[in-house]
């Protein structure tokens, strides 16, 4: 027998109180995609520096492109920044996994733990990550 | 069960090319988060580093088609969010080409930046 539940719509954002799991989920998948496709675009636009590089500034690491990523690379907001992303990315992908598990009917039951898993498992790759995205020379 | 919900039309086409780059982008996503910033860390990235992944062809082939099926997933997906907003008619038309014409754009300059960083061509 089929169930039916009327949990209204998530697009109401003032009633979060009474957010379900699942409801939750959709909003943190939307937020992160919408921080990811904003990266992208920016992500493109910091590589640009590489178009027209000049091979003997390349070879004496001196290019603009080089010079850019390692002064961005050099300041320390960027580094947090970076591990913000990654956090972003990675319940992005976990919680993706999760939805083609979903539309493929598997585990459907228990998909409100599967988000409690992915958000778990987000948090200890982030923090496990961070002395890595910390580490490196900085100016 | 549940009721249906989904920010899809039902029998669309642009759910499906979501859900098959989402399995593509999975993988190289994690790929190249992993690639450049632990086993090469992000502040040692230099242009002849890079030229020289760039000039390998399957490396060069796969960050292609990333730049693609991500410049695709993320311009569908923030359409269809928007769709779910309630985006109708002419205003709906209007985003949707706009959109299109953004992703398009940031394909050809991704196209002129993985060109630039290669030896291949």
């Amino acid at each position: 027998m089929s169930q039916s539940y009327n949990r209204g719509t998530v697009e109401d954002f003032g009633r979060w109180r009474e957010f379900t799991a699942g409801m939750w989920a959709w909003i943190f998948h939307k937020f992160t995609g919408w921080v990811l496709v904003g990266y992208l675009f920016t992500h493109i636009a910091v590589l640009s520096t590489s178009v027209g590089v000049d091979p003997a500034s390349a070879q004496a690491g001196s290019d603009l492109y080089t010079s850019t990523l390692s002064g961005l690379e050099s300041l320390l907001i960027v580094r947090f920044l970076e591990v913000g992303l990654l956090a972003v990315a990675v319940f992005h992908i976990l919680n993706g996994i999760r939805l083609l598990m979903v539309d493929l009917g598997v585990g459907l039951e228990s998909q409100d733990k599967s988000f409690y898993a992915s958000l778990l498992l987000t948090g200890a790759i982030v923090i496990a990550s961070v002395p890595t995205f910390l580490g490196g020379k900085l100016a | 069960m549940a009721q249906h919900y989904s920010s899809f039309d039902r029998g669309g086409r642009r759910w499906l090319f979501q859900r098959l780059t989402a399995v593509f982008l999975i993988g190289v996503l994690a790929f190249h988060f992993m690639l450049l910033h632990f086993v090469n860390h992000a502040s040692d990235i230099t242009f002849l580093g890079t030229q020289a992944r760039m000039s390998q062809v399957s490396y060069f082939a796969t960050m292609w088609l990333f730049l693609v099926t991500a410049t695709f997933h993320g311009v569908n997906g923030v359409y269809n969010a928007l769709v779910n907003q309630g985006l109708t008619g002419s205003r709906k038309n209007a985003v949707k080409y706009m959109l299109g014409i953004a992703g398009l754009l940031l394909v050809v300059q991704g196209t002129r930046v993985s060109l630039a960083m290669t030896t291949l061509v």
